[in-house]
């Protein structure tokens, strides 16, 4: 039951990237797209289930002072394997996303869910938790890439929807991006009717442990 | 010269590194606050990148591509910047003190800024040759530094302005960035070179 519950926070009452607001790089540029934002969310939800996985069996073998790149290189790892499935298998989605798919190697939510819950849990917890997560940013990613694509090209998953309205094109290029997330996190906010996030705290923030919670960046 | 300029003018406007390629967010919203820490952030990126591109780029060029090793660029490129940080963190604090005072806070958030890692890896996708990847990491890192000082003027006059509850905060600091995000793409009409 209780790892149940570890999966389920993710998807809407912890969803990382919303609610959390981590991620935000590959959220605002890969979501022009429907098909490419599912994409890059389960390429993210694999590669935070993996490296769950193994650093939640490697907690006690690996040296504190030396835990950040260790994670990181335990994630490049998984993140060279995508690059290798999609290549082999999906290459159009591995051409639109580009450089991007290198970058989950730095996505914060995955840095985050191993410092804050793969290190502390076991092992079956932390696969629960990290294919929550992972959903519940893919969901993410395709709900705000599906607003854009229809707004912006009129059509959905690579359907046209009508002929009859003039897409707005400003919604699939960069200003759509910040101005659909932005209503986006809003219209989540008054939904869970709670105040809405000041600032990036050190709490969520993946890079507290480095900077030892100094908490100048938020200054 | 002429391609130098033009990569300068590509990299700060056109194809500004937050504001069309989205790399560097999280710093981008973080840190955006305040005038100053804007600059010592962009000044710790704009050296960071520098140095990374300097370090990675015979890595890739000497090691990984005699040897068909291209594959594994994800890791070591990462793993070298996040060495590297730290060492450049160390070194500062024994031999520039004031420096480090001013940069101290902001290298170990550079390790994990997509910004750094992906200057990198597109420089190499570019087929840049090793000193125009080395400008272009500088000019990308100004272009950084450039949005961020933009970004917090116009943040500081928001912190003043009277906006609906559910939109305080993260949400109105998006639309600001649309907004700026608009003005940018004035640039892409130019015809440069």
């Amino acid at each position: 039951m209780s790892n149940f519950k570890e999966f389920t926070k993710g998807l809407i009452k912890e969803n990382p990237n919303l609610i959390g607001l981590l991620g935000m790089c590959p959220t605002l540029a890969v979501t022009n797209q429907a098909k490419n934002g599912l994409g890059m969310g389960l390429a993210t939800t694999f590669v935070l289930v993996c490296s769950n996985l193994i650093i939640s069996l490697l907690k006690n073998a690996i040296p504190k002072s030396v835990k950040l790149p260790c994670y990181i290189v335990i994630i490049a790892g998984f993140v060279t394997l995508v690059e290798f499935i999609l290549h082999g298998y999906v290459p159009s989605l591995y051409e639109s996303l580009g450089t991007f798919l290198s970058l989950i190697t730095v996505n914060c939510i995955i840095l985050g869910r191993a410092e804050m819950f793969a290190s502390k849990n076991k092992v079956i917890p932390s696969i629960c938790d990290g294919l929550g997560m992972g959903l519940g940013f893919t969901l993410s990613l395709f709900l705000i890439a599906s607003v854009r694509e229809i707004l912006g090209a009129g059509q959905w998953m690579g359907m046209t929807i009508s002929d009859k309205i003039e897409p707005m094109s400003i919604f699939v290029m960069s200003p759509g991006g910040f101005f659909v997330l932005g209503c986006i996190i809003a219209l989540v906010n008054k939904i869970a009717k709670r105040r809405p996030p000041e600032k990036i705290g050190c709490a969520g923030c993946p890079n507290a442990a480095v900077c030892g919670q100094k908490g100048e960046c938020a200054e | 010269m002429k391609t130098i300029f033009t990569l300068m003018l590509t990299a700060i406007l056109t194809d500004n590194i937050v504001l069309s390629k989205f790399m560097g967010i999280c710093p981008f919203l973080g840190v955006s606050k305040k005038l100053s820490s804007s600059l010592g952030m962009g000044a710790a990126v704009i050296f960071v990148m520098a140095c990374a591109t300097v370090v990675t780029y015979p890595v890739y060029a000497l090691i990984l591509e005699p040897n068909n090793l291209t594959y594994l660029r994800t890791v070591a490129f990462i793993l070298i910047i996040a060495l590297f940080v730290q060492l450049v963190e160390i070194i500062l604090k024994k031999i520039m003190p004031p420096l480090y005072n001013a940069l101290g806070v902001y290298l170990p958030l550079i390790t994990t800024n997509c910004a750094v890692l992906g200057v990198t890896l597109q420089n190499i996708d570019n087929g840049f040759s090793f000193g125009i990847s080395v400008l272009n990491s500088v000019f990308v890192g100004m272009a950084f530094t450039l949005a961020l000082i933009l970004f917090s003027g116009v943040r500081s006059r928001i912190e003043n302005a009277d906006i609906p509850d559910t939109f305080k905060g993260v949400p109105s600091t998006l639309i600001a960035a649309s907004i700026v995000s608009v003005s940018f793409m004035a640039f892409s009409g130019m015809q440069i070179g």
